[in-house]
């Protein structure tokens, strides 16, 4: 996983609510036993015109050009604008997936859902929730100006504007350790083996239907 | 001490450590895997030299792109005709055969739809920890256990640990009191209830669905709701073991026996809610309120009773929720005012994790029999939630009635829930479908779902539009 530090990066707006997994990657990838190259279907629906199936050459598809990040202005941005409940719907990790191959590193929105929001964290992407009004001044500015960019301080957990407003959100300590580090959390919940043989041992007594039946 | 609830419970008893950040390294009793969200987590294992901590927990079956079509199926896995769904079927079966995981494989009689195979099975049991990748795992907290979806690095952390790190949930509590009436389903109940709270309205919280309306349902109906918890955006959805919850559980195949059978029965019986438990938030909504329900929208919470209309823009006052609005009238190809019975449609879908058990099918049934599937409709698909389902449906002659009136009686899988496989809508065509998603494009590019009960489903087949089930039942359809 990459580390996660400090991003400055140019904001791309999704100016919608309760944008769904779908959405983000729509169910024919899904058929991919990889976890790289979803990138160029990130919001296949509706970035291109036609109906895409894996194995197209993408380049060669008609874009739509109203959806944002097709305007030239938002080409190679790694900060995603997005309203409330951002990621509902399916768990597919393929959502991060493709949101970090397609070059996003962090998403801000008001709120997001709630399998989503765990699987970012997973995958060098960082989910940072501002409250609504904020939220909405940086989608005001991101319109008003090109080139907006915002810097992301996971260390010192703040968003700051290019005007020197700064922004503090919340992040659990464990997944900002994480993140900042580039760490595998499965390696970290090993170190606790002995801890989880003494539960098994425990609860086998107590509830042992459970345990060893299917096989 | 004030009472735990029944969340707190499932908590509690599987906590095998607390952390200093606040959360907690929580056991996972039962893994259930299936062939689209395994692969890379397979392969993590793998690149780390990683096994699987427990075998005996986990149970795989290939559902989500498995073809529902039987010639096509009696030609196995080789003859799985989309070249990327057999890769992704045959590397299922290749990862549970080198990890020695126990699979459920495509023409296995006992394969099927996930959460339809667990409870089946008796694989997912009452106070269990269950995980799956794919957000519908809420489906087996129906029995009184903590279910709930999650990601591939997730799953290859349960592989590999056992675990998960976890943050408690808050607790909130939907009663739904009072009878309901005759017609109205538990797909109803819950459509009505994400209708009520909105999609984001359990977000963050584990949902103990209560009252007298619920407890009246039988565990396929409990299934039903807690399916559909993800959709208003709980990744937990429960309710509390009584004596419909065992009575169920009787006899499966991995259910425990004999004296263990009595054992686990007793304990069982405490996975309930205190009586004074208390909760972060409470939601109270009557039975007599909840009539049919059909989604005209792109998000679940976008219902409406089947007597009433498609919203009007303009009477929305809320700028965000508007411009939704707009967007999905848009997309649906939908007026403003129009009545929801004048919805026609071109396709009728009965199937999904959410509705193709055995109850459902029955329901469904009983509506078509002695009629036939509207002409204007081009395609009416009745899909068995797992091989054990459609062997029960066709014992009690159920696959004749759907193949009397002109419905396709098909191989179980998920099929046009998500339109993995072959099963699809074209652009523009609107489905009655008893799924659990009606987002933009999930039954394929440009289609149109409306969200039902299977009996709904079944009578806006024939019927060609949509029909309030309750005059059907009166005998004035």
């Amino acid at each position: 996983m990459k580390p996660f530090t400090t991003v400055t990066g140019l904001v791309a707006p999704m100016d919608r609510s309760n944008v769904d997994t779908d959405m983000i990657i729509p169910k024919q990838f899904l058929k991919s036993i990889k976890r790289s190259g979803f990138g160029p279907n990130l919001f296949d629906e509706v970035r291109y015109l036609d109906e895409g199936q894996p194995g197209m050459d993408n380049s060669k598809r008609p874009l739509n050009p109203d959806f944002e990040l097709n305007k030239p202005r938002y080409a190679g941005a790694q900060v995603l604008l997005a309203r409330k409940n951002f990621g509902c719907g399916s768990s597919r990790e393929h959502a991060p997936w493709a949101l970090e191959d397609y070059g996003f590193r962090a998403i801000i929105a008001p709120s997001f859902a709630d399998i989503f929001y765990n699987n970012c964290f997973k995958n060098g992407l960082l989910p940072i929730v501002l409250p609504d009004d904020v939220v909405d001044r940086l989608f005001n500015a991101v319109a008003s100006t090109e080139g907006y960019k915002l810097t992301i301080d996971l260390e010192n957990q703040q968003v700051v504007t290019p005007e020197g407003d700064v922004f503090e959100f919340e992040v659990n300590a464990f997944r900002k350790h994480c993140l900042i580090n580039g760490l595998d959390d499965i390696g970290l919940t090993l170190q606790n083996a002995d801890a989880i043989r003494t539960y098994e041992t425990r609860r086998e007594q107590e509830t042992p239907w459970v345990f060893g039946h299917i096989r | 001490m004030a009472g735990k609830t029944l969340y707190d419970k499932l908590w509690d008893a599987h906590k095998v450590s607390e952390r200093e950040d606040g959360t907690a390294l929580i056991y996972i009793d039962r893994h259930l895997l299936h062939e689209v969200t395994s692969p890379q987590a397979f392969e993590g294992l793998r690149l780390a030299g990683r096994k699987p901590w427990r075998l005996d927990t986990n149970l795989a079956t290939p559902d989500h792109n498995v073809s529902t079509d039987l010639a096509e199926r009696q030609a196995g896995v080789a003859g799985i005709r989309d070249e990327i769904s057999r890769i992704q079927v045959t590397t299922l079966d290749d990862n549970c055969t080198a990890f020695g995981v126990r699979e459920f494989s495509m023409n296995d009689i006992n394969q099927g739809i996930v959460h339809v195979v667990g409870p089946e099975q008796g694989a997912t049991l009452p106070g269990m920890t269950i995980v799956c990748g794919d957000s519908h795992t809420s489906t087996h907290g129906a029995m009184g256990s903590l279910a709930f979806g999650i990601g591939t690095s997730e799953v290859e952390h349960v592989l590999a640990t056992q675990c998960l790190i976890q943050r408690k949930m808050k607790n909130m509590r939907i009663r739904v009191e009072g009878d309901l009436a005759p017609g109205i389903t538990a797909k109803d109940v819950v459509l009505y209830i994400i209708g009520q709270i909105g999609t984001a309205g359990g977000t963050g919280y584990a949902i103990e669905f209560a009252g007298s309306a619920l407890r009246s349902l039988s565990m396929e109906g409990r299934m039903t709701v807690c399916n559909m918890a993800i959709e208003a955006g709980a990744r937990a959805g429960m309710v509390a073991v009584d004596e419909t919850t065992i009575e169920y559980f009787k006899g499966r195949p991995f259910a425990p026996k004999g004296e263990m059978w009595d054992r686990a029965a007793d304990y069982w019986r405490t996975l309930v809610s205190d009586e004074d438990a208390t909760f972060d938030k409470e939601v109270v909504l009557q039975a007599a309120d909840i009539e049919p329900q059909v989604s005209w929208g792109t998000s679940p919470e976008m219902v409406a009773g089947v007597s009433g209309k498609v919203p009007n823009p303009s009477n929305v006052a809320d700028e965000d929720s508007r411009k939704g609005v707009v967007r999905a009238l848009e997309y649906m190809g939908l007026q403003a005012d129009q009545p929801i019975e004048s919805i026609r449609l071109d396709r009728v879908f009965i199937g999904s994790c959410t509705n193709s058990r055995i109850e459902d099918l029955r329901a469904a049934a009983a509506v078509v029999k002695g009629h036939s599937v509207a002409s204007s409709v081009k395609q009416a698909m009745v899909v068995p939630g797992s091989g054990l389902v459609k062997q029960q449906a066709e014992a009690e002659g159920l696959d004749a009635i759907f193949r009397a009136a002109g419905f396709q009686w098909r191989e179980p899988g998920c099929s046009m829930c998500l339109a993995m496989n072959a099963d699809k809508l074209g652009q523009g065509e609107h489905c009655a479908s008893t799924s659990n998603r009606n987002f933009e494009g999930r039954q394929g590019f440009g289609g149109r779902t409306h969200l039902v009960s299977p009996a709904m489903a079944a009578a806006a087949a024939i019927k060609g539009h949509f029909v309030d089930i309750r005059a059907w039942q009166e005998g004035a359809a």
